[in-house]
């Protein structure tokens, strides 16, 4: 099932780094990486339920503000404690400058 | 200047996780609670989290080369007493840097490498006798629940204060004990009731593998010590937890001691003190505790910046060890007469106030005048 949803613009987030979308009761980060692609996952550590757009991001790493877990942002890997179950990932599209998220 | 406080509770407080108290905080919505967190610009916060490998590679050299010159010095000198004076530093450097490394790697901030944090903390943590799994997710649990009573493991000073533990922390007596007493359980697989509030069993078989392997080590060093019929190899490897304790306790303590609990504001549970050079470079600017429990993800070498950034909305820092301990002892005296009693830091004009719906009595000035 495919629901494309806008997010942002291209221009909203800096590279390297992530910010917040809600939409539908629910809440995403949304990802820049160094090399200007565009991510987009679940928005709360699956640890604490901690906001990731808080974060820190490097390279393709998401570093959880609150305990400092650590995801890779492009595939959702958990890459070990205290973050232990993977980040759920949704595809991206950039159209008109626009970043588009399949939340599916 | 601080106010003192007293919330009316009931009974004595019951650290054990496992206890009514851990029930009652969460039901009173206290475990994994929102913190209380000072506004700081995205921009310059990430300027302020980014990590760098340079500055802990640094201190990791000067740290372990002092360690090993003191030991030199000691294997040199000994059996003589003179081979007292280097051992003093080489158990400082063994017994309390390795508290603030510790925690440092813990967080994944001292380095920007993530295998060079790794490498420092597994030795960090054999030093500091912290088993490397069951203090990761300790540690974790102390920065979700700061002092919040029955679900922070890692509460320093209960109330009323337990006098002989306090001073025989400066020792690493109790500390010793358990850790030695957890590493053979651990050895032999057995995980506690309380670990396994903690640590999720994925992570069990980690615990028992460190527990096994420092097992190893402190056999070996105990049978070098008989069979070249010398106490030295234990005085170098497990006795300087003892002896060189006392510095991480000394600055330990001025973390959150007579400060509030069971609040979600870490201007009233944690304190920032400024201390002299040589102690700030063996605990790594752990004084700046507000601001590190505020903002975890910033290493340690950019807590002064962030104190001069976030200052205006923090309570004054304290100027001293001395002053602080002024203020800690009479508090834990008082706590002796009443548990409830508690250290409240005064807000400059420029700080938010504390929240009363978050609090309650912990900041109402009814409550401190009636002290």
């Amino acid at each position: 099932m495919t629901n494309w949803v806008e997010a942002c613009s291209t221009g909203d987030i800096d590279a390297e780094d992530v910010i917040r979308f809600d939409h539908g009761g629910k809440t995403y980060a949304v990802y820049r990486s160094p090399d200007d692609k565009y991510y987009a996952t679940d928005g709360l550590c699956t640890h604490e339920k901690i906001h990731l757009a808080d974060g820190l991001v490097m390279d393709d790493i998401i570093e959880c503000p609150k305990h400092n877990g650590r995801f890779n942002y492009t595939n959702g890997e958990a890459m070990g404690a205290p973050v232990c179950v993977n980040l759920k990932t949704y595809p991206v599209r950039v159209d008109g400058g626009k970043v588009l998220i399949n939340i599916g | 200047m601080s106010m003192a406080a007293a919330t009316p509770r009931y009974g004595h407080r019951d650290y054990s996780m496992l206890g009514q108290e851990a029930q009652d905080a969460v039901t009173a919505g206290l475990r994994s609670a929102e913190w209380y967190h000072t506004e700081v610009a995205r921009k310059d916060l990430k300027e302020l989290m980014k990590r760098s490998d340079g500055p802990a590679i640094r201190d990791t050299i000067i740290w372990l080369g002092l360690m090993v010159v003191f030991a030199g010095l000691a294997i040199w000198l000994w059996p003589s007493w003179w081979a007292a004076l280097p051992l003093a530093a080489y158990g400082v450097l063994y017994g309390s840097a390795t508290d603030s490394r510790w925690h440092e790697c813990s967080h994944g901030t001292a380095f920007k490498t993530p295998w060079m944090n790794d490498v420092v903390y597994h030795i960090a943590c054999f030093m500091i006798m912290r088993n490397p799994t069951r203090w990761r997710w300790s540690h974790t649990r102390h920065h979700t629940d700061t002092l919040i009573v029955g679900l922070d493991p890692e509460i320093a000073v209960m109330r009323p204060p337990v006098l002989f533990k306090v001073i025989l922390a400066f020792f690493g007596i109790l500390d010793v004990w358990h850790a030695m007493k957890n590493m053979v359980m651990n050895t032999f697989g057995v995980i506690s009731a309380e670990e396994k509030s903690f640590i999720p069993d994925m992570e069990w078989p980690k615990v028992i593998l460190a527990a096994r392997v420092w097992f190893v080590i402190y056999a070996a060093t105990i049978a070098t010590a008989f069979f070249f019929n010398s106490w030295l190899p234990i005085v170098l490897v497990g006795l300087p937890r003892i002896y060189g304790a006392w510095h991480h306790v000394l600055t330990g303590l001025m973390q959150h001691g007579g400060l509030a609990d069971n609040v979600l504001d870490h201007r009233m549970n944690s304190r920032t003190v400024h201390i002299n050079p040589v102690s700030r470079f063996i605990y790594w600017n752990m004084n700046y505790h507000v601001e590190h429990h505020m903002f975890p993800m910033v290493p340690y070498h950019a807590l002064p910046k962030l104190h001069a950034m976030i200052g205006h909305d923090l309570p004054v820092a304290m100027p001293s060890m001395w002053a602080c301990y002024r203020e800690m002892i009479p508090a834990w005296a008082r706590q002796f007469r009443g548990e409830d009693y508690f250290l409240v830091r005064d807000l400059p004009p420029t700080a938010r106030p504390y929240r009363p719906d978050l609090h309650g009595q912990a900041t109402s000035p009814a409550a401190a005048a009636a002290e």
